[in-house]
């Protein structure tokens, strides 16, 4: 375990020699200085403040940007040291596979903070620079902050489950992209359109709640919606955030990055170097 | 109790033998050459020792402990075949992270690269070496801390004939120390004058295990006599001695190691007919080829 801080930081090396975190922190605060900046148009939803409407738009980016982010920095992790051949020299040292994992998560899951404080936190100064009740939304944007963190080390953790499956960087970076369309976009396409298909029968009444509880990028949605009451501001799958309490979306969301890990060290504990 | 002992270890990759029971021991301060040809087995062999890959049968102790185990890797330095260091890291950079995964003061990285000859280097990103500084960079984390036993998977590939000779001097000492030894190579020439045993591997079973001397005595091949005889006698002295001519001159024969004092003594009683003669005693390379061949039907 006294090797994680050493491989931690060697990760994180890597990844700002790879430009990788330069181009993660600029892809955050790029966009979330987008959003403040529209969110500073009149929104004719009244008794909201406009950190709150970023706040809901940042919600809707990060839903798609933060998965995207974490596969693309995990897919590589395992992959790659098998065509480098470094894994098996690694697996040489004394030093465990789960210590190796959970190093490379720290690092990752280190540079997705440091990305989503700077782009959240340009958008809070927007927010405040604008707007004097500003403060009221404040809260929203550190919930926001910290469930994204567990939302991208859930997809961290099937980032490296990936990459120990695939094997070889290239077939991994295919299931990667492979992955976040159907968890981000296919699933609620297809949920939506069981939903019409049923027409307010038993899917929609008993199933839909559980199916959005079951992905965690709807799980994190869910959250964010529900608990900062901002439901009005969400559309399409966001819009059930008033029916499913926030605390059970906040399980799901809590308990994904854990099964993704221990998924991925399942994965990783097959890995013939 | 050997360092490594291994008795009755197989592999197969989908059905195909990569591994036939095989036995191997190496005690303390051996240094073992490990040779074979492509695809004969010495890689997954290695990767077997150091608990990366389960063998299908067989028993393996390293280090008193089972082959993985923490206890083993505490002790077992590892050289793989091709390996590349991640090009956006310096050597320094790279062998201070390996120092510190063994519990080794990372101060140790700069002698540690100096003593692999990459001092000048060290503080370059590993993407702009030369494959014989890579190979270095791979040697010196096989270095740290002592090992008792390395294991150097085609550790000499990439590197010029100097370099081979300063990193065999390095074994030696290790080898003095102590540790043992297990190293592969594709020449018998390289390895003869710098291991105390050999082990051929073909098509995943020994073939032979012996002191260069032992492998020579065993292999008993014969060995060439050329002489050079004057152009009107080769036909003479190639008849009486029963042997083939090449090129109009020269006669050539091949005799058992014993039956060679009496060919020359024969030889030697035609002086007047002869020019030269030449005793060609068996290469390295043909004792190897006489071991790594025998499998092949
Ligand atoms: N992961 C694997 N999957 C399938 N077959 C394998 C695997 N690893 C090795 N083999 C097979 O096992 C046999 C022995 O391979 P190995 O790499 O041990 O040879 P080697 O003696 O190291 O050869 P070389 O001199 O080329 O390095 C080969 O036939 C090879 O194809
Ligand atoms: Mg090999």
């Amino acid at each position: 375990m006294k090797a994680i801080l050493p491989l931690a930081m060697s990760e994180v090396r890597i990844a700002l020699r790879n430009r990788w975190v330069a181009i993660i922190i600029a892809t955050m605060v790029l966009f979330s200085l987008a959003l403040a900046a529209a969110g500073n148009a009149p929104t004719g939803v009244a008794g909201i403040d406009r950190l709150s409407v970023t706040v809901a738009s940042l919600t809707g980016l990060a839903v798609y940007l933060v998965p995207l982010v974490a596969l693309l920095m995990g897919f590589d992790a395992i992959a790659g040291e098998v065509e480098r051949g470094t894994l098996g020299l690694m697996l040489s040292y004394p030093v465990s596979r789960a210590t190796l994992l959970l190093a490379k998560l720290m690092a990752h899951l280190g540079i997705l903070a440091l990305a989503l404080a700077l782009g959240f936190g340009s958008a809070a100064i927007v927010g405040f620079a604008t707007d004097a009740s500003a403060l009221a939304g404040l809260s929203a944007l550190l919930r926001l902050f910290w469930s994204a963190l567990l939302l991208g080390a859930c997809f961290l953790g099937l980032g490296y489950g990936i990459s120990a499956i695939a094997g070889r960087p290239g077939p991994a970076a295919g299931l990667a992209i492979g992955v976040w369309l159907v968890l981000i976009v296919l699933y609620d396409l297809v949920l939506l359109a069981a939903v019409v298909a049923d027409d307010g029968g038993r899917f929609t009444s008993d199933l839909f709640s559980w199916f959005l509880l079951a992905n965690p990028a709807d799980a994190f949605r869910l959250f964010n919606f529900g608990a900062s009451g901002a439901a009005a501001l969400a559309s399409g799958v966001g819009g059930a955030a008033g029916v499913i309490p926030p605390l059970w979306a906040l399980i799901s969301i809590a308990l994904w990055p854990f099964a993704a890990f221990l998924l991925a060290l399942a994965a990783f504990r097959k890995v013939v170097p | 109790m050997p360092t490594v002992s291994l008795s009755g270890v197989s592999k197969s990759f989908a059905g195909q033998e990569a591994l036939h029971e095989v036995a191997l021991t190496i005690e303390a301060g051996q240094r073992v050459a490990l040779l074979g040809h492509n695809g004969a087995g010495k890689s997954t062999l290695m990767k077997i020792i150091l608990g990366l890959l389960p063998p299908d049968s067989g028993d393996i102790r390293v280090l008193d402990a089972p082959a993985g185990s923490a206890a083993a890797r505490a002790g077992v330095a590892y050289l793989p075949e091709n390996v590349a260091f991640h090009p956006a890291l310096s050597a320094l950079e790279q062998i201070r992270l390996y120092l510190r995964l063994r519990g080794q003061s990372p101060d140790q990285a700069a002698p540690l690269l100096a003593r692999v000859g990459l001092s000048d280097a060290a503080g370059r990103r590993i993407g702009t070496y030369s494959k014989g500084m890579r190979q270095r960079v791979g040697l010196a984390q096989a270095l740290i801390g002592r090992p008792r036993l390395l294991v150097l998977d085609e550790p000499t590939s990439g590197l010029d004939p100097v370099s081979r000779h300063d990193f065999y001097t390095i074994l030696d000492r290790l080898a003095l120390e102590g540790a043992a030894i297990l190293l592969s190579s594709h020449a018998l020439s390289e390895v003869a004058a710098r291991t105390d045993r050999i082990v051929i591997l073909s098509r995943g079973r020994v073939m032979a295990d012996d002191t260069l001397a032992g492998l020579r005595r065993r292999a008993a091949l014969p060995t060439r006599i050329q002489i050079a005889a004057r152009p009107d006698t080769a036909d003479r002295v190639a008849g009486r001695l029963a042997a083939g001519r090449r090129n109009g001159v020269m006669v050539e024969l091949d005799c058992a190691g014993e039956d060679k004092i009496d060919r020359l003594a024969d030889i030697t009683a035609m002086a007047a007919l002869i020019d030269d003669l030449e005793v060609i005693p068996p290469s390295l390379d043909d004792i190897y080829n006489h071991f790594s061949r025998r499998a092949h039907p």
